[in-house]
């Protein structure tokens, strides 16, 4: 079932690859969601378990990573890492009683512009889908 | 270093269902060399049981914080301001580290936040393998500075025994058999004889068999 609220997705996104896709994004007049938070950082490889975490205990309903890809990733295996810290957190996330969907990683290239904004919209249907992350207190 | 692994999110969320007030304890000791129990796991686990907790509809506050060493009255001598704003201390020390507190600060409910494992080492980043199980008598000099005590499934002194194949133990093929590196060591030492020499059965009583040791050194004692 749909659900019509806009939810809130941080994005950790490469920025060797993420600035130029989205340049190309911006001249093909292809916007992102504006409830998309962009956070950039110099390789997806530094993005620690808690920066994943902290975005969930802040709010946020889903959390995504978007980075090089896996043959190509300027520091060669960052992307590797980050993608198994995914992995880890879907698992916490589960044990919490959360959707290990609310999180996830991309790859991308500087050249895939649509691919850039198409999966910020990806993440933000599949979060509406999930519907936000109910928090009592 | 004395190796860890955490306990399951969910059962400490388990745990602590009762208390509101929770402080996450790590340590940095060897429980940070294994990246278990430091500062960024203590952050890690107190973001987790604040989720958690949210969603259970309580009004949470999850403290964390990082002491030298549980393991050490003079370190844990350094919470004793904060230790009594909290209902509870998870604490991700090894084992040693909760019960130092549970002793220093008796009236806290303290919980262990991880399950210790064994002594060892990283072979690998992010693996660890064991290497000393505290038997108290030294003896590896005798095996090519391979430990038969922690490293064969039957702590055999005068090995291998007929479970060894391949290089491997009977209980797993991921485990390799001491024996066979012992005996391949010594061969490329050129001192295969030294294992002729027969090993009488070990005095077990300096290990954990005679029960809960304790180390006194005169010489350091004030």
């Amino acid at each position: 079932m749909m659900n019509d609220t806009k939810p809130q997705i941080v994005a950790f996104c490469c920025s060797n690859c993420a600035p130029a896709a989205a340049k190309i994004a911006e001249d093909m007049e292809k916007a992102l969601p504006d409830n998309v938070k962009i956070i950039q950082v110099p390789c997806t490889g530094r993005i620690e378990i808690l920066h994943l975490m902290k975005p969930f205990e802040n709010g946020a309903d889903g959390v995504y990573v978007a980075g090089c890809q896996e043959d190509s990733c300027k520091y060669i295996s960052g992307i590797k890492k980050a993608t198994k810290r995914v992995a880890h957190v879907k698992k916490l996330l589960e044990e919490l009683g959360l959707e290990p969907q609310r999180i996830e990683v991309f790859h991308l290239s500087a050249a895939q512009g649509y691919r850039y904004v198409d999966i910020a919209h990806e993440m933000v249907n599949r979060i509406r889908e999930l519907g936000p992350v109910k928090m009592n207190s | 270093m004395i190796v860890a692994e955490p306990k399951p999110v969910r059962e400490i969320v388990e745990m602590v269902k009762d208390f509101d007030r929770i402080l996450v304890l790590g340590c940095k000791g060897c429980v940070t060399v294994c990246n278990v129990g430091g500062s960024k796991e203590a952050g890690i686990l107190a973001s987790a049981l604040r989720i958690a907790k949210r969603r259970s509809g309580a009004s949470v506050k999850v403290g964390e914080h990082t002491l030298e060493r549980q393991c050490d009255p003079e370190y844990i001598e350094e919470v004793k301001d904060m230790i009594h704003d909290y209902d509870a201390v998870v604490s991700i020390a090894c084992g040693v580290g909760p019960q130092f507190l549970a002793e220093r600060y008796p009236a806290a409910r303290i919980f262990p936040g991880v399950n210790t494992q064994f002594m060892g080492g990283a072979i690998e980043h992010g693996i660890w393998s064991e290497r000393c199980a505290g038997c108290g008598t030294c003896v590896i000099h005798f095996f090519g500075g391979l430990c038969p005590i922690a490293r064969c499934s039957k702590s055999l002194l005068n090995g291998p025994c007929g479970g060894s194949a391949h290089g491997k133990c009977e209980i797993s093929k991921d485990v390799d058999c001491v024996w066979d590196m012992i005996v391949r060591k010594l061969m490329e030492q050129d001192r295969l004889d030294d294992l002729l020499q027969f090993k009488p059965p070990k005095n077990w009583t300096t290990a954990r068999d005679g029960g809960p040791r304790k180390l006194v050194r005169e010489e350091l004692v004030r």
